[in-house]
């Protein structure tokens, strides 16, 4: 029942105005060029020409790319002044800003072909209100409401297994050793606020450290010695922001792939580098026999996979190796602050 | 009353504290002695072997443990001649609580209660998993196969093994490096292992991939056979010896290499 109501509300909340797409993002750029010279490529039929169809469409995209490319230059730069606006504002903006790459570029290449400008604005404004009214339509296609239900659908998930030999484990040291079943208590509780809270916002990544490693201290009342980490994220910043519950999953899978078949246990090593644009993470456990990463590990990875994708688009990856006996995740995400 | 002779045997040392407390708190109601405690099949297993027969009365096992897990150490558990009674305890094992409810097999659910752990080992028979039952929970077989050497015990992993073959009194389970006498029975193993291994003769089974081939062998005097008719045996992979096929099997052995 609350949860219901939970729900009706965030939809409601979320009906908002359209949005203008993001144009820094690589997806936004790649359906735009897609779609302008799909747009060129339909041009080129319709005039059927005597010198052939690839001539044309080579004609006409050298004109279309580079004014494309220009105006989505200046339409990134413009990005943050962009999300500050109204959305009919927003939208205006952005067809001056259009409009003026595309004159510019007139003004540089008809010198070899000639062409009258009010031609060329005219497809440019045409295009730009059209791959608009498509993105508004794609945003309410894909409703952040829907958006939502499936980022908590995606994030509410955890290993039953995990909970109750947790549990199991803490019942276990009770008596011989309470304070430190208080602290594993502390530690679960704080783990499920973070998993049934809602996920929706990117959170800093010195949050999701510090829960990664009362995740594994927990699996280490468990586990004991047999679980070793190795933690090198010096390196990284930890401002960036990340999806929440990113590396729990992944630390799990690991733990519970990598870890629990070995009868000696083994070494997880935990990896985070950054630079200016980019964070890569690595998780990578040891492969020991019977523990083959099967259908848990897969849903897990398809289920972060589907997060990244609906947080960053295609601007985020996720790729598993298997070398040196190691199994080995990695993820790269665009650095983003604040 | 004689108290109940335990064997404790979990992967996580939490669960294994756990199992002796309550084991204290129902002392007074079901008296408990633990013999040991180990972490996983293998050394329960070898445990056992170590103590004279019938000291353990109760075998506390896990599902999930590296090495060998509570299912397969009850297989083999069954197969001794005073086998303990078993008591699995898990915490989340969907596939193996399913099996459970199937076969009526008891079982606690980690977190484990007082009452309800005493219920269970009131209640364990060393007679009550059935080779049947264990076959149902365990549809594969075992994955590996205890053979007693010079005292000590070894494990021989069955998809290591590329055929049986049954002497007079044993049976030899052949791997790419050598040989092991093991103490089963082949029709037990051709039970156990239908879905991976081919009987081709009277006296041997083949591991359904290591089959290469076949070869015209002639003349060789076959058991019972015409000693002038030339016969097929079977090329391995990974071993040069040629095994003899029956006339008997040769269908079933057609079938198998798609001739």
């Amino acid at each position: 029942m609350g949860f219901k109501r939970f729900v009706s509300e965030s939809i409601r909340e979320n009906r908002v105005s359209p949005r203008l797409p993001d144009t820094c993002n690589i997806g936004v750029w790649l359906r735009v060029l897609l779609a302008v010279n799909l747009g060129g490529l339909l041009v080129a039929f319709a005039r059927n020409p005597a010198q052939g169809i690839v001539h044309e469409f080579v004609d006409i995209a050298a004109h279309l790319e580079p004014a494309a490319l220009a105006s989505l230059l200046l339409l990134c730069a413009a990005g943050r002044l962009l999300a500050g606006l109204r959305y009919a504002a927003g939208a205006l903006l952005v067809l001056v800003i259009v409009l003026a790459a595309n004159a510019l570029c007139h003004k540089l290449f008809t010198v070899f072909s000639g062409g009258l400008l009010w031609h060329t604005l005219f497809w440019a404004a045409l295009a730009t209100v059209l791959l608009l009214a498509w993105f508004d339509l794609r945003m309410k296609a894909k409703a952040p409401a829907l958006t939502e239900a499936r980022l908590m659908a995606l994030t509410a998930r955890i290993r039953p297994h995990f909970l109750f030999n947790s549990l199991n484990a803490v019942l276990g040291v009770l008596r011989t050793d309470p304070s430190r079943a208080e602290r594993a208590l502390l530690d679960l509780s704080d783990l499920f606020r973070v998993l049934m809270r809602e996920n929706r916002d990117l959170v800093p990544l010195s949050e999701e450290l510090a829960l990664a490693r009362q995740y594994l201290e927990l699996e280490k009342l468990r586990l004991g010695e047999r679980l070793q980490v190795r933690w090198d994220v010096d390196a990284c910043p930890v401002d960036a922001l990340v999806p929440p519950l990113m590396l729990q999953p992944l630390l799990e899978n690991a733990v519970y792939h990598g870890i629990e078949p070995a009868e000696a246990g083994g070494e997880l090593l935990v990896k985070m580098t950054g630079d200016r644009d980019r964070l890569i993470v690595e998780i990578s456990n040891p492969v020991t026999a019977g523990g083959g990463h099967h259908n848990g590990n897969r849903m897990a990875l398809g289920n972060i996979r589907e997060r990244l994708m609906l947080f960053y688009d295609l601007e985020a990856s996720l790729d598993t190796d298997e070398r040196e006996g190691r199994y080995v995740v990695r993820i790269i995400l665009p650095n983003m602050k604040k | 009353m004689k108290p109940l002779r335990l064997l404790i045997v979990d992967d996580e040392a939490p669960a294994r504290a756990r199992l002796r407390d309550l084991l204290g708190d129902i002392t007074a109601q079901l008296p408990t002695e633990v013999v040991a405690e180990v972490a996983d099949g293998v050394s329960a297993l070898e445990c056992i072997d170590g103590l004279p027969p019938g000291t353990v009365d109760v075998v506390l096992a896990d599902i999930r443990m590296p090495r060998m897990d509570g299912i397969e150490l009850a297989q083999h558990l069954a197969r001794l001649s005073h086998p303990p009674a078993v008591v699995f305890a898990t915490a989340y094992d969907q596939y193996a609580v399913r099996a459970f409810d199937l076969n009526a097999v008891d079982y606690l659910l980690k977190p484990v209660r007082a009452e309800r752990l005493a219920a269970a080992l009131k209640k364990a028979r060393p007679a009550s998993l059935t080779e049947a039952v264990l076959r149902e929970l365990a549809p594969a077989g075992r994955r590996q196969l205890r053979c007693s050497e010079r005292g000590r015990v070894l494990l021989v992993p069955v998809a290591e093994v590329i055929y049986f073959r049954a002497d007079q009194k044993y049976v030899a389970a052949r791997t790419a490096e050598r040989e092991y006498l093991l103490e089963e029975s082949l029709t037990h193993l051709e039970a156990e292992f239908a879905a991976s291994f081919l009987r081709i003769h009277r006296n041997c089974l083949v591991a359904r991939e290591a089959v290469a081939g076949v070869a015209r062998e002639a003349g060789a005097a076959s058991e019972g056979g015409d000693a002038t008719e030339a016969h097929w045996a079977l090329v391995l992979r990974g071993l040069p010896e040629l095994l003899p096929v029956s006339r008997r099997q040769w269908p079933q052995v057609k079938a198998l290499l798609g001739i």
